[in-house]
C-alpha cells in the first residue's frame, strides 16, 4: 500500500499545521473567556503535534512520535492545574473574564 | 481515494477549529473541539500511526474534554454571559491572524521546492511493539519523568482546587 505521504505530499501537512497553529493564535486573541483560551492553547499544541508526527513519518524516525507522546502527557499535566487555577479564581471573583483579573495592574 | 479523505479531514479539522474559536456558547466550543481531535486523530490514522491515533482520541477527547465540560458546567458558563470585547480588540485580532497567516504560508510555500519527495524504505518503525521497545530502552527516564510529572500535577490540582477550610 502506497504511504500518504507519497500520494499528498508533506508541504500540505506544513500549511495545514500553521493554519490550525494561526487558529489558535486567533482564538487566544479574539475571546476573553479563560477556558476558550485553554482550547485555543490545545489547538496550538495539537498542531505542532500533528507536524511531529509527519515529520516522524517523512524521517521514517519513530523518535518523533515519543516526542508527541510526551507532549500529550505534559498537555494534560496543563490542563488538570490550569483548570484547577480556574475554579480557585472562580470561586473567589465570581468570574473567568480575564479583563476581570487584573489585581497585579498588569 | 487517500487524497479525498485527507482534503476532507483538513477541512473538518480546521473548520471545527475555527467553531471552536468563534462559538459564544463554552459548551458549543467544547464540543466543537472534540470534533477537531476527533478529526486530528484520523489524521494520525491516515499515517498509519496506530498508538498515537488511539492514544490522542484516549487523552483529548477522552480525558481533557471530560475535564473542561465539567469545568464549564461547575461554573455555570452554559449561559453566554460574557461581554463583547471592543470592536478595535476585534479587529487586531483578525489582522494579527491575517498577518501571521500570510507570513508563515509564504514563507513556506517560498520553501516548498526545497523539501525531497518522500521516498519509502517499508521498514517498521511506528507500530505499537517498535515504539514500546523505544519507549523503555531509550526514554525509560523520560517516561517514568512523565509518570512523576503527572502525579504532581494530580496533586497540585487536588490542592489548589479545595476549598481552604480556617487557616489557624
Amino acid at each position: 500500500m502506497e504511504h500518504v505521504l507519497q500520494i499528498i505530499g508533506i508541504d500540505h501537512y506544513i500549511y495545514l499545521s500553521v493554519l490550525l497553529f494561526c487558529i489558535g493564535v486567533f482564538g487566544i486573541l479574539y475571546r476573553r473567556n479563560a477556558i476558550v483560551m485553554f482550547m485555543s492553547i490545545e489547538i496550538m499544541l495539537n498542531a505542532a503535534n500533528l507536524l511531529l508526527v509527519a515529520f516522524s513519518n517523512y524521517h521514517e524516525d519513530a523518535n518523533g512520535q515519543v516526542f508527541v507522546f510526551f507532549t500529550m502527557a505534559v498537555a494534560a499535566a496543563e490542563v488538570a492545574i490550569g483548570l484547577a487555577i480556574l475554579v480557585s479564581i472562580y470561586r473567589n471573583i465570581g468570574t473567568i473574564d480575564i479583563d476581570k483579573l487584573k489585581n497585579l495592574k498588569g | 481515494m487517500i487524497e479525498i479523505i485527507f482534503y476532507i479531514l483538513s477541512a473538518v479539522t480546521l473548520g471545527s477549529a475555527f467553531m471552536t474559536v468563534i462559538s459564544k456558547n463554552p459548551i458549543h466550543s467544547a464540543l466543537w473541539l472534540v470534533v477537531s481531535f476527533f478529526s486530528i486523530a484520523g489524521h494520525y490514522a491516515l499515517f498509519n500511526s496506530q498508538f498515537l491515533a488511539m492514544v490522542h482520541i484516549i487523552v483529548y477527547s477522552g480525558a481533557i474534554m471530560i475535564l473542561m465540560l465539567f469545568t464549564i458546567m461547575l461554573m455555570n458558563l452554559n449561559i453566554s454571559q460574557e461581554i463583547a470585547k471592543p470592536i478595535v480588540t476585534k479587529i487586531i485580532a483578525v489582522v494579527c491572524f491575517c498577518l501571521i497567516g500570510l507570513v508563515m504560508l509564504t514563507a513556506l510555500i517560498q520553501n516548498a521546492p526545497a523539501i525531497d519527495a518522500y521516498t519509502s524504505t517499508g521498514k517498521d518503525f511506528q507500530s505499537i511493539e517498535v515504539l514500546g521497545k523505544i519507549l523503555l530502552n531509550e526514554f525509560v527516564v523520560p517516561f517514568e519523568m512523565a509518570a512523576v510529572l503527572l502525579l504532581m500535577a494530580m496533586i497540585g490540582a487536588v490542592l489548589i482546587s479545595k476549598k481552604d477550610k480556617t487557616i489557624a
